[in-house]
């Protein structure tokens, strides 16, 4: 499909259709790759917002139980009789709905809807997915998601508040805890518009990759961050089906009476026993048998982008771009077979458990020759400290600790020890934000000239990251040490525990709360920085960062037909510094210089 | 402020050694991650752009040294996973002489059942240096029952039985936790673990009179609930004898064929509240359920009353 049969005929991918009559069309109800991208970067980073002012909420809590919050107290929950403490409901539908929108609203959708969109097809030469109408679909199905999640809010009981794994009975029986009464409905409706988005765009990015690569561009050409998105894409059409599944069973536990996740004759708080007969441990094992995965679909991406923006600033190429490949794919091949990890301390067998140990072992391996080859990449290199550098450096370092503190998980006596506690959080947050957000945030300073067509301001993106980096050690990494001590993650009210009484705790409580508002504070910054750039930023040009990969052969902002002819591919992104060219890059449109032949590792 | 210990207090046989796996692994972290931040910081200020350095012959990809680093983090994975498959192994299979606590989880409190007839409300009391087995389940949602002096959890689940065991080994007072998520007051659902010398704990048991112990209580509610006019000898209706069951094979009949099943707290438990389910080979599915009329602990009772004619003759 790339090339056409015959070389002198013209392409027929070189015609360049009309373009989009009206405002609508053009801009909201859009088929164009680059405006879908931009929908998702914008409607993510707002509910990026929604639940990082909720995790402040929760840190006020652990921090000063039972003090009224200041402002938010008054309109957020009203009842005279609580004197402005926070009920004990409200704060488990905010750890609920943290982490719900976190991951199904800010950072599945950043990475795979919005850089997903923009860049495969800039990155791999096609005018465009190989499905546009799917891929506006797959946009606007968020919409009824958005709409149900914020809505949940606001119906008898409030938001669902069975934890962001709504592991029945708590989430099926109806008086279980007040969000079952209906915010869970809402919660499962609006995850099953999440699915449904994911897979129809998850099913767009495979087929764009493998039909419409432009001519020369072998798989092995790709940039990091194609593979990334090629293989995450692959995780999500396999596992998101079995979410899906579970979503719609629990849901019909919840509407039609059904018994899947139903033991026999349970009762919640004295309700009338069900006929039951179901078993509660099978949501488990479908849950994780997504939710799993679900973390690979969130970092994956991310080592895309780290790969490609420590290549572009080292000014090298990229370290063993093959076992690079190869790696990413062994993660998320070991990735369907490691979900029991999370339910060591559910029951299981434990020869079962100790296959699931085995296999999350394993996974330290690929994850190894990953660390090792980005610091091969930097190894001799000019290294450029752009923001986005910067960022992509702290990926690196964060996604090791992140990465490492989860062999805890594995060894199974070790994470019976550590389960649902503090621990795990900071665990996971070291690998959704440390890991995630630095690449989404290396990502937005590395793309935005190419999204927007100009440049955000350096300084403010150092000022950002430092602060960033600083308070987010501040916030997660005593978590560690307070969760060993058996500080258990989802409890309202911390003061009923003597242990969490003691100054020590008392005090990293405090100084994890005041890092967290820090850390808030400082994505300000970056608000500021990227809408003051989006109108007022210098004018970019089409190649800022002298970069190889194809993104930057065409105008930035890029036309809605993004090349004018398709443009033809000569060699991987990685050539930077080849000897005895005039420039340190050499884009993948221009052939290698005659005396240059590439290593078998890389061509 | 910072008066804080490395370690929670260490109270049972499997405290030190976990820690002791746990150390090791967070030397396997900080060396890593040293060593992967150090090169960040090393590399990234040696060849800054503009520093003058020797940059001759950057390798851009070597076979050994990926070699090198996927067998280092190899030796160090299998190692751990043969250290931790010990103590899980371990943790999972109770001594045969531990002495068996059942526990019942609701929201939001925690019911324990001694053998000998003394039950209590978010307190558990053990001896110190015996094996004590608890045997768990859940009147409504998912809990988890956690004692981080000992190092140990297990979810309790509602429709089944879980178990975990530990051997307390320091007297003292230490904190029990539910550790799922439970509802609304999940945070108050806590108690606390009182390990006493032996013969505190025998005078404990007492304290309050000695009263029917367990079993008895259970074939009390095994005759009140009139499972004993047909399990026991009855004329009329044809019904198997419990006597000598428990922990043996039991025929069941599976449409023409028939399979074994262990007669283990599931087996009476499911055959009490669903007696369609799995019925005895070469008896009528005639037996009603008990569904809603027997409580989690009331079982527990008819249980251990079951498992106490293990060693009984059947009396056919």
């Amino acid at each position: 499909m790339s090339a056409g049969p015959n070389a002198t005929e013209p392409n027929p991918h070189d015609h360049i259709p009309a373009a989009a009559s009206n405002f609508l069309t053009r801009y909201v109800f859009s088929t164009d790759h680059k405006v879908i991208g931009v929908q998702f970067l914008f409607s993510s980073l707002f509910f990026f917002a929604v639940g990082g002012l909720m995790a402040m909420v929760i840190r006020w809590q652990l921090a000063w139980p039972w003090k009224p919050v200041p402002i938010l107290s008054q309109w957020l929950w009203s009842s005279p009789g609580l004197g402005g403490q926070m009920p004990p409901e409200f704060y488990n539908k905010l750890f609920t709905m943290h982490a719900t929108i976190m991951i199904f609203f800010v950072i599945i959708p950043l990475l795979t809807g919005a850089f997903g969109n923009f860049l495969i097809p800039l990155m791999i030469g096609a005018r465009d997915m190989a499905f546009p109408k799917l891929n506006m679909f797959s946009y606007w199905i968020m919409w009824p998601g958005f709409v149900l999640i914020t809505l949940s809010f606001f119906v008898e009981g409030g938001a669902a508040e069975a934890g962001w794994t709504s592991y029945p009975p708590l989430a099926t029986a109806a008086r279980s805890t007040p969000g079952s009464l209906n915010g869970q409905t809402y919660w499962l409706l609006a995850l099953l518009c999440a699915g449904i988005s994911s897979l129809t765009g998850s099913i767009n990015y495979i087929t764009t990759i493998v039909m419409l690569r432009s001519p020369g561009m072998k798989m092995f050409r790709m940039p990091m961050t194609v593979w990334a998105l090629f293989i995450t894409a692959l995780l999500q059409a396999f596992a998101l089906p079995v979410l899906t599944s579970a979503l719609l069973m629990q849901t019909l536990d919840r509407l039609a009476g059904t018994n899947f996740f139903t033991p026999v004759g349970g009762a919640v708080a004295n309700a009338p026993a069900a006929v039951g007969g179901g078993a509660p441990l099978l949501w488990q094992h479908l849950f994780w048998f997504y939710s799993h995965p679900a973390v690979y679909i969130m970092i994956l991406p991310g080592m895309g982008i780290a790969s490609d923006v420590i290549s572009t600033f080292s000014r090298k190429p990229l370290f063993g771009y093959k076992p690079m490949v190869i790696a990413m794919g062994a993660i998320a091949g070991l990735g369907f077979i490691v979900w029991g990890h999370h339910m060591f301390q559910s029951g299981m067998n434990p020869a079962l458990g100790a296959t699931f140990m085995l296999s999350t072992m394993m996974i330290a391996l690929p994850s190894a020759i990953k660390v090792f080859n980005w610091i091969g990449t930097m190894w001799g290199g000019r290294i450029q400290y752009t923001s986005a550098m910067l960022n992509a450096m702290a990926f690196v370092s964060m996604f090791i600790i992140g990465g490492l503190s989860g062999i805890f998980m594995a060894a199974t006596p070790v994470d019976i020890h550590i389960h649902d506690t503090y621990f795990i959080v900071g665990h996971i947050h070291y690998v959704l934000f440390g890991g995630s957000t630095f690449a989404v945030f290396a990502g937005i300073y590395y793309w935005f000239p190419k999204l927007f067509g100009r440049m955000m301001s350096e300084r403010l993106g150092l000022i950002h990251f430092f602060l960033t980096f600083l308070f987010f050690n501040g916030t997660f990494f005593f978590m560690h040490i307070v969760g060993w001590h058996g500080h258990m993650r989802r409890i309202a009210d911390p003061t009923v525990y003597e242990f969490l009484r003691t100054p020590g705790v008392v005090g990293m409580n405090q100084f994890m709360t005041i890092c967290a508002f820090g850390l808030g504070a400082s994505q300000l910054i970056f608000a500021w920085n990227f809408f003051y750039s989006l109108v007022a930023g210098p004018v970019a040009g089409p190649n800022p960062w002298k970069a190889n990969s194809l993104e930057w052969a065409t105008a930035s902002p890029p036309p809605y037909y993004n090349f004018e002819t398709l443009p033809r591919v000569y060699h991987p992104p990685y050539e930077f510094s080849v000897p005895g060219g005039e420039d340190d890059f050499l884009p993948q449109t221009t052939p290698l210089p005659d005396n240059i032949t590439l290593d078998p590792v890389m061509a | 402020m910072w008066d804080f210990p490395l370690f929670p207090s260490q109270a049972s046989t499997n405290a030190p050694r976990l820690d002791a796996l746990m150390l090791f692994e967070v030397g396997v972290l900080i060396f890593f991650s040293l060593l992967i931040g150090v090169l960040v910081v090393g590399f990234g200020i040696r060849f800054r752009r503009g520093n003058a350095v020797d940059r001759s012959n950057p390798p851009t990809h070597s076979q050994s040294m990926e070699v090198v680093w996927i067998v280092i983090p190899m030796i160090l994975s299998i190692l751990m996973y043969a250290w931790s498959t010990q103590l899980f192994f371990d943790l999972y299979e109770a001594p045969a002489d531990a002495a068996q606590v059942d526990v019942v989880g609701k929201q939001w409190m925690w019911y324990l059942q001694h053998p000998q007839g003394r039950s209590e409300t978010n307190e558990l009391h053990v001896p110190l240096g015996r094996p004590v087995k608890l045997n768990m389940t859940s009147q409504d949602v998912i809990h988890s029952f956690f004692i981080p002096a000992f190092r140990i959890k297990q979810d309790v689940l509602p429709g089944r039985y879980t178990s975990l065991w530990f051997q307390p080994s320091k007297v003292g007072v230490y904190d029990l936790f539910c550790t799922e998520y439970c509802g609304t007051n999940h945070s108050n659902m806590i108690g606390k673990v009182y390990v006493m010398e032996p013969a505190d704990y025998e005078a404990w048991l007492s304290e309050k009179g000695v009263g029917p112990s367990q079993a008895e209580e259970g074939e009390r509610l095994f005759v009140q609930h009139h499972c004993a006019g047909c399990h026991r000898g009855s004329q009329t209706v044809h019904a198997p004898k419990l006597e000598g069951v428990y922990g043996k094979p039991v025929p069941i009949q599976d449409g023409k064929d028939v399979r074994f099943v262990t007669a283990d707290d599931r087996y009476i438990r499911d055959s009490i509240l669903l007696p369609q389910g799995e019925v005895v080979a070469g008896y009528e599915p005639i037996m009603p359920s008990f569904k809603d009329q027997i409580n989690e602990p009331d079982l527990l009772k008819i249980i251990a009353y079951i498992k106490s004619i293990a060693n009984r003759e059947t009396s056919q």
